[in-house]
């Protein structure tokens, strides 16, 4: 293949050479490198929004830290991923979610199936330095066959853009700003009385964590499938 | 080395994970002295206790007054399972108020003789708490409960004096 030499970015991630297309982000070229880099929000295949902040990383020249799913590479770029700065940072960032919300794991149906339980570990979290907030939030499950914990919601915004953009049906938003944000169906109303949801359920396999669950899982029984997800991306980029 | 274990709020799985040490007990018993803990006969918490394990969140104000005489007295204490890290299931009452919970456990749920207990049952504290937003803990242990495994480790790190490293071992609700 003859690509011009102009497509190809090359750039250091991590000390490591590598190269990219110019429209792919410091995320997707550390991914086909096999370098971590931990994130909650984003996930192939749905757009990115940079909401978590878990993927922030330091470039070379910029005296603030980039959130390296939404950054484009450029040439020369020199990304660090790992740092002690960066791990305080991610740390404090994954104990803060544990304070917001009232994740208590060990009941959880995403136990052990988890993505915050899981970098928490990745990242040698055993204790949580911040007071936890105990907030009182609900538990819909007025859906047929889906339930909403929003004890267990990180608002990552999955589950909001897998319905608009896969899916198509945008059932899921959010309401609120802050701490007070919440996910939604439709216009604030229960789930089971939702006209735009098409109970397809990507939404609760996207989600990293148990907020979104299938009825009838225990704990520690939600597995999530997210075969789908690039599949369908791909079969439609095709057909573009 | 002079070892302790306590009993805060926990459902007691943390002790029983102890006891699944089975065999290796006795490997622990030729290095360390048992001088406090539920499993045993004693009545007072000692002097000059080297390691504690502390099962359970800070719920009431007997867990409160024991946690910091325990710490007082002890040179590493362990926070042992979710409870005591986290707060865990005792701290899902924390959403509500204490009067809430007391309703629900002695007046709605009760059919014989409904009413709070003004004896003997210590009051709660208006939050269940992990025990190192109480007093300072060294060594944290998650898991619900952390396996025998786990325990044997950790126990045996400290009896070595060297700190356990755990996060690769255990986590949240293990």
């Amino acid at each position: 293949m003859n690509r011009p030499a102009a497509n190809i970015k090359t750039l250091k991630i991590d000390g490591r050479d590598v190269t990219a297309r110019p429209e792919e982000t410091i995320l997707e070229v550390a991914r086909q490198n096999n370098i971590f880099i931990p994130r909650l929000c984003e996930l192939k295949g749905l757009s990115t929004v940079g909401a978590c902040r878990l993927c922030l990383v330091e470039v070379k020249g910029s005296n603030r830290l980039l959130p390296a799913c939404v950054t484009r590479v450029e040439e020369g770029m020199e990304v660090t991923t790992s740092s002690e700065r960066l791990d305080g940072y991610r740390k404090a960032i994954l104990e803060l979610l544990f304070t917001e919300r009232n994740h208590i794991c060990s009941v959880c149906v995403s136990n052990a199936h988890c993505e915050l339980q899981s970098l928490a570990q990745k990242l040698g979290i055993t204790h949580v330095h911040f007071p936890y907030r105990y907030p009182v939030v609900a538990v819909d499950a007025s859906h047929e066959r889906f339930i909403v914990d929003h004890n267990r919601c990180i608002l990552c915004s999955r589950c909001v853009r897998v319905c608009e953009e896969i899916e198509g049906a945008h059932t899921w938003d959010i309401m609120g700003r802050g701490i007070d944000a919440l996910v939604i169906t439709d216009l604030n109303q229960p789930w089971g009385s939702s006209e735009s949801c098409t109970g397809c359920g990507k939404c609760v396999h996207v989600c990293p964590t148990g907020a979104l669950s299938e009825k009838g899982r225990s704990v520690a029984e939600m597995l999530k499938r997210r075969q789908f997800l690039p599949y369908l991306t791909l079969m439609r980029e095709d057909r573009e | 080395m002079r070892l302790a274990t306590v009993w805060l709020d926990g459902c007691s799985g943390c002790h029983m994970s102890l006891l699944d040490l089975d065999e290796r007990l006795l490997a622990v018993a030729e290095k360390a002295d048992l001088v406090y803990s539920p499993l045993v006969d004693n009545k007072i918490f000692p002097e000059d206790v080297d390691i504690t394990l502390v099962e359970g969140a800070v719920s009431n104000e007997e867990d409160l007054h024991k946690i910091r005489m325990v710490r007082e007295r002890t040179r590493i204490l362990v926070s042992l399972g979710d409870c005591a890290v986290t707060a865990n299931v005792p701290g899902m009452r924390n959403p509500f108020l204490t009067s809430e919970v007391y309703d629900r456990a002695y007046r709605e749920n009760v059919t014989f003789d409904p009413g709070i207990p003004n004896q003997v049952i210590p009051p709660l504290l208006p939050y269940s708490r992990p025990v190192h937003e109480i007093v300072p803990v060294d060594v944290f242990v998650p898991g619900c409960p952390p396996s025998a495994d786990v325990i044997f480790y950790a126990v045996s790190e400290l009896l070595e004096g060297r700190i356990p490293e755990l996060s690769a071992k255990t986590r949240f609700g293990a």
